[in-house]
């Protein structure tokens, strides 16, 4: 479990974070949602240290991230896995190597057993044939489920994804979506979201909140997306012509 | 630019280094890249090195034996100063800043780019120290190779030398005579101190402005430049304070 108490963030000019309050389960899928620009990354970014909130309090399961010394910061990081927006592969480095690295730097498993460890991961992600090519050898797709397997490998108790499907067909989106949803309820990790994709929304959106510009603007779970009364996010989810017509033609009926 | 910046940019450095002057986590992973280091930025650096002094000291040479040698000075001549032009300044500092275009812009372009495609935010995020494991590596392995290329460097430019003098400029036996004239061992001992100086400059800077990158590809292309520059410049002031205090 994950705890945010009045996490307020500024840049020098501007205030992108302001005042968010939330809790994120374990074992669950958590989403933040919200528009391009919105604050996601920054909170994002704010929750795994890579940037220092300007106030506020972060408690990994009632350990205050933010003010522990640097030492256990590096310890609890090795309890969390991260996937970047870009992947962000090491790409001097085979899809084996890759999963492997987190091993080879923390685990004080023996050679056979970290290949054994990373193929476990690799085959878990369905991607174990393609373990002696280069990220850059590899489709978008598949280098985000390489990173999968690489935030898994050290059994994580805490999965970051940043946008997972951006750049991503609609149907390789599901099968990354569906890959996240049933690795956190296996491993039992508390899992946080970021996306705007709805189809992620209405898939494994097990909690959820809405942020618009740096503000918490409403919380709840899937079944209650469609039906909210919160403006911001009804302009937010039928932004689409599509889901907009859909919506229209449904309340016609 | 204010007057303050260049402070502010020596004060992030010494940050930096403080981070990468650490002790190493995992020191088989640590011994993986100095290996793989030393093969990159010194054994690729060595045909470009050979290439560069073998014809500038073949110029030396020639430029010596036609503007400097005459009938009324001793024999010499020649091969002495091309001797000292080499040992003393051209394969330690003119060499390294030929390295600071190539291995400093390298290195500032890779760890550029890793900042900038999030690989760095992903060792941080498993508990790595990345300055350490980045920068580290690099630093000790430019230092282990750079007596490595300063020597192919000597001995590349004797070998330009030479094949000028087979080509029939001046006699071998008197390229000789003038090679061995009143050797000075220090020499080559200065060399090797001034390109260990050298060496830590390119590596550690070059790193630095790679590091810091914020932005995109033309953020990277800007650290790889400036880098270079900034390695450039820092080995010419190097230079001038080693050569007083080693001399
Ligand atoms: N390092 C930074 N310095 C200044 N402003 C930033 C920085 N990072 C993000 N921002 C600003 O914060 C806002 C939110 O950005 P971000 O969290 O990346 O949005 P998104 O929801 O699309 O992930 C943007 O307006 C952006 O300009
Ligand atoms: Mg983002």
């Amino acid at each position: 479990m994950i705890e945010l108490h009045n996490i307020y963030k500024s840049f020098e000019d501007k205030d992108v974070l302001k005042d968010i309050n939330t809790t994120f389960q374990t074992g669950k899928t958590n989403l933040i949602i919200g528009q391009s620009g919105s604050g996601k990354t920054v909170l994002m970014k704010c929750i795994v240290g890579l940037l220092q909130p300007t106030s506020g309090e972060i408690l990994y399961d009632g350990r205050d991230f933010v003010r522990m010394s640097k030492k256990e910061r590096m310890l609890l990081r090795r309890e969390m896995g991260m996937i970047f927006q870009s992947a962000a592969l090491f790409d001097s480095m085979t899809v084996l190597e890759n999963v492997m690295f987190p091993l080879d730097m923390f685990s004080s498993m023996t050679l056979s057993e970290r290949k054994q460890r990373a193929c476990q991961c690799l085959d878990r992600v369905n991607l174990i044939e393609a373990q002696k090519k280069y990220p850059d050898e590899i489709s978008g797709g598949m280098q985000k489920r390489v990173a999968i397997a690489r935030a898994i490998a050290l059994n994580p108790k805490y999965l970051f994804c940043d946008e997972p499907n951006s750049g991503l067909d609609p149907k390789t989106s599901l099968v990354i979506d569906a890959l996240i949803h049933d690795i956190t309820q296996e491993y039992q990790m508390t899992t946080i979201i970021n996306t705007h994709d709805m189809n992620s929304v209405m898939g494994i959106g097990e909690s959820i909140i809405f942020i618009k510009e740096g503000r918490e603007e409403w919380v709840g779970d899937k079944t209650q997306v469609m039906t909210s009364t919160c403006q911001p996010l009804i302009d937010f989810i039928f932004a689409s012509d599509l889901l907009r017509k859909a919506r229209e033609a449904n309340l016609k009926i | 630019m204010t007057p303050l910046q260049p402070i502010q940019t020596f004060g992030r450095y010494i940050q930096l280094m403080g981070k990468v002057f650490s002790w190493p986590e995992r020191f088989r992973m640590y011994l993986k890249q100095y290996v793989k280091e030393m093969y990159q930025l010194g054994v690729d650096s060595i045909l470009i090195v050979l290439l560069i002094s073998f014809f500038i000291g073949a110029v030396i040479c020639i430029q010596m034996k036609v503007n400097i040698q005459s009938p009324w000075m001793p024999r010499f001549t020649t091969g002495y100063t091309t001797r000292e032009i080499l040992l003393l300044e051209f394969s330690s500092s003119i060499m390294c800043l030929i390295l600071a275009g190539k291995v400093g812009s390298n290195i500032a372009s890779e760890i550029g780019t890793m900042r900038v495609t999030q690989q760095i935010d992903a060792l941080e995020i498993m508990g790595v120290n990345s300055a350490s494991f980045l920068i580290l590596p690099k630093i000790a392995a430019l230092v282990t190779m750079i007596p490595v290329l300063v020597s192919f460097s000597i001995f590349a430019g004797l070998g330009g030398a030479y094949a000028i003098s087979y080509a029939g400029i001046l006699t071998p036996e008197d390229l000789t005579y003038g090679l061995q004239h009143g050797f000075n061992e220090w020499y080559v001992w200065m060399s090797f101190i001034k390109s260990f100086v050298f060496a830590y400059i390119i590596a550690s800077v070059s790193a630095f402005y790679g590091y810091t990158v914020e932005g995109g590809s033309v953020e990277v292309g800007k650290a790889s430049t400036d880098s270079v520059v900034h390695c450039s410049m820092l080995i010419l002031f190097a230079d001038i304070f080693l050569t007083q205090i080693l001399s």
